[in-house]
């Protein structure tokens, strides 16, 4: 069972009571960007094997959108932040780093 | 060696001294016409049809584990082709024309089955889809007969149609669909490929492409260096990883699909049923072991390993519609990497770097399309134009909005 900690309202939730929501930190295109960025935007995922950054809904809770920074390949959770960032905070780079020293995902490192 | 029954007699009287090994172990050669990455269903079987079909043989295989040890052997081993949209039908409908003549033209016993497969349908919308579907299948040289209530009761009388929470009313049935045993898919393939001077190199990993002046010249390995003229990727769920290395990211995700089997039982299910409406889909092996499935779990993961809520929500799905599962134990049950696509359909076709080929985004619906889509990839690899059936799984189609969205989900893979 995976479990997560809405930062919104602090309960320790089962996968059971949130909907997963794909990659996080999208950098929107709209009018005006390239055909090639809009089609990045809606469609070219990382997807990497290791530390990834997502976007969850506690559903069956608060209903917030939240971020998870979590290891795909051994399904270990690094920490959850707020929506309201377009990176994640300092804290859960560090507990990352303190885990897999050397990491990259997109341009974050 | 040509098997045959013959033979088996033979080799029963000369006690069984004179059997080879399947396929051989090669060691690497500097470089080969063509080099397929991924020793999966698809990868074998686009060597064999290149090997056969196409007049290559200095072609590879390479793949980082073991011929069968990835999803070929870890899927719930059902074919069809009972599709709605246009991209999708013709191409599938070859591949049940291919799986038909397979074991003939690939000389092994693949168990092919064609015992049939059901599709509930509960509600009055769900009729009217899947009447569509069954037209659309008919007029592409497919089968498909609509069962009403009363004949799925006469065939299938251990099904809850009465008191369930989405009672049956019906179901649209493929006879020609069924069950192949999966790992004599992958062995009668590299068995079929290796007789035809393919070099099938296992334990060897693709760490990297050689790319200059955006021309690929061959793959860099665990094993060194090897140069190919065209290099084909076929690896499913390791497809974003892999073409990380040239530069590209893909529209997929990877997830992780389960399956189950339980304990050996007497025959008690005449073909495959898939519950839609709960997401359960069951067959009975030979061996008598039930078969089934469900959904992902729905977020990103590279372990092949599910979660429990999923093991539950299959579980009650079976018990809703087929009470007397409740009776057998489960023997186990695994997970294998899904490369699940945007829009649920797949690519075969070639990539912006010059020499450089791929076929994945096979979602949970590669098993079925291994014949064909080892057929379309050795043409696109050999020839340099799409096969007639797989025009539509363009890499473009995402940025032309043609999507081949089979579920109307849109582009969140998940969901597919």
């Amino acid at each position: 069972m995976l479990t997560l900690q809405c930062p919104y309202c602090g309960v320790d939730a089962d996968e059971t009571e949130l909907s997963p929501g794909g990659e996080a930190h999208l950098k929107r295109f709209g009018p005006g960007s390239t055909d090639e960025e809009f089609e990045d935007y809606l469609f070219a995922r990382q997807n990497p094997k290791g530390v990834h950054f997502e976007r969850w809904r506690h559903a069956y809770g608060c209903g917030k959108w939240f971020l998870a920074a979590r290891c795909t390949m051994t399904l270990e959770v690094f920490g959850t932040y707020s929506a309201q960032t377009t990176e994640p905070p300092q804290t859960i780079k560090d507990a990352i780093t303190a885990k897999r020293p050397g990491w990259t995902w997109g341009t974050l490192s | 060696m040509r098997y045959s029954g013959f033979r088996v007699i033979k080799e029963a009287l000369t006690g069984h001294k004179g059997w080879t090994a399947a396929w051989r172990e090669p060691d690497p050669q500097p470089a080969y016409d063509i080099v397929i990455v991924g020793g999966g269903g698809h990868g074998l079987a686009t060597a064999y049809y290149l090997a056969s079909k196409y007049n290559q043989h200095r072609v590879a295989v390479i793949e980082k584990g073991w011929i069968g040890g990835g999803n070929v052997g870890r899927n719930t081993t059902i074919i069809r082709s009972n599709y709605l949209l246009d991209g999708n039908e013709p191409f599938y409908e070859f591949s049940l024309k291919l799986w038909e003549g397979l074991e003939q033209d690939f000389n092994y016993n693949a168990m092919v089955s064609q015992r049939g497969i059901l599709n509930l349908i509960h509600s009055d919308a769900q009729r009217d889809a899947f009447i569509r579907r069954g037209n659309a299948m008919i007029l592409n040289g497919a089968d498909a007969e609509l069962l009403s209530t009363a004949q799925i009761k006469e065939r299938y009388p251990f099904l809850n149609t009465e008191n369930a929470r989405f009672p049956i009313k019906g179901g649209l049935a493929q006879h020609r669909g069924g069950t192949v045993r999966h790992d004599a898919v992958a062995w009668g393939y590299a068995r079929g490929a290796d007789s035809r001077g393919v070099d099938i190199i296992q334990n060897c990993e693709v760490t990297g492409f050689r790319i200059e002046n955006g021309k690929c010249l061959g793959v860099e390995t665990t094993k060194g260096f090897i140069g190919a003229g065209k290099v084909g990727c076929a690896v499913a769920g390791s497809s974003s990883r892999l073409m990380s290395h040239a530069g590209m990211r893909l529209p997929m995700e990877s997830h992780v699909l389960q399956a189950f089997v339980s304990e050996g039982l007497k025959p008690v299910l005449p073909g495959v049923i898939t519950f839609g409406a709960g997401h359960f889909y069951v067959s009975q092996s030979d061996k008598g072991g039930l078969v089934f499935g469900g959904d992902i779990d729905g977020y990103n993961t590279y372990a092949q390993r599910g979660n429990l809520p999923v093991v539950e929500d299959v579980c009650e799905g079976g018990m809703a519609i087929f009470p007397m599962l409740g009776r057998a134990r489960l023997l186990r049950m695994w997970g294998g990497i899904m490369d699940m696509s945007m829009d649920g359909s797949p690519i075969i076709d070639r990539t912006h770097i010059d020499g450089l080929y791929f076929n994945g985004g096979w979602c949970y619906g590669g098993f079925k399309a291994t014949p064909a889509s080892g057929y379309a990839f050795a043409h696109l690899l050999a020839t340099d134009t799409p096969h007639d059936t797989a025009t539509a799984y363009r890499f473009d189609r995402f940025e032309r909005g043609l999507m081949i969205d089979e579920k109307g989900m849109g582009n969140q893979p998940n969901l597919h």
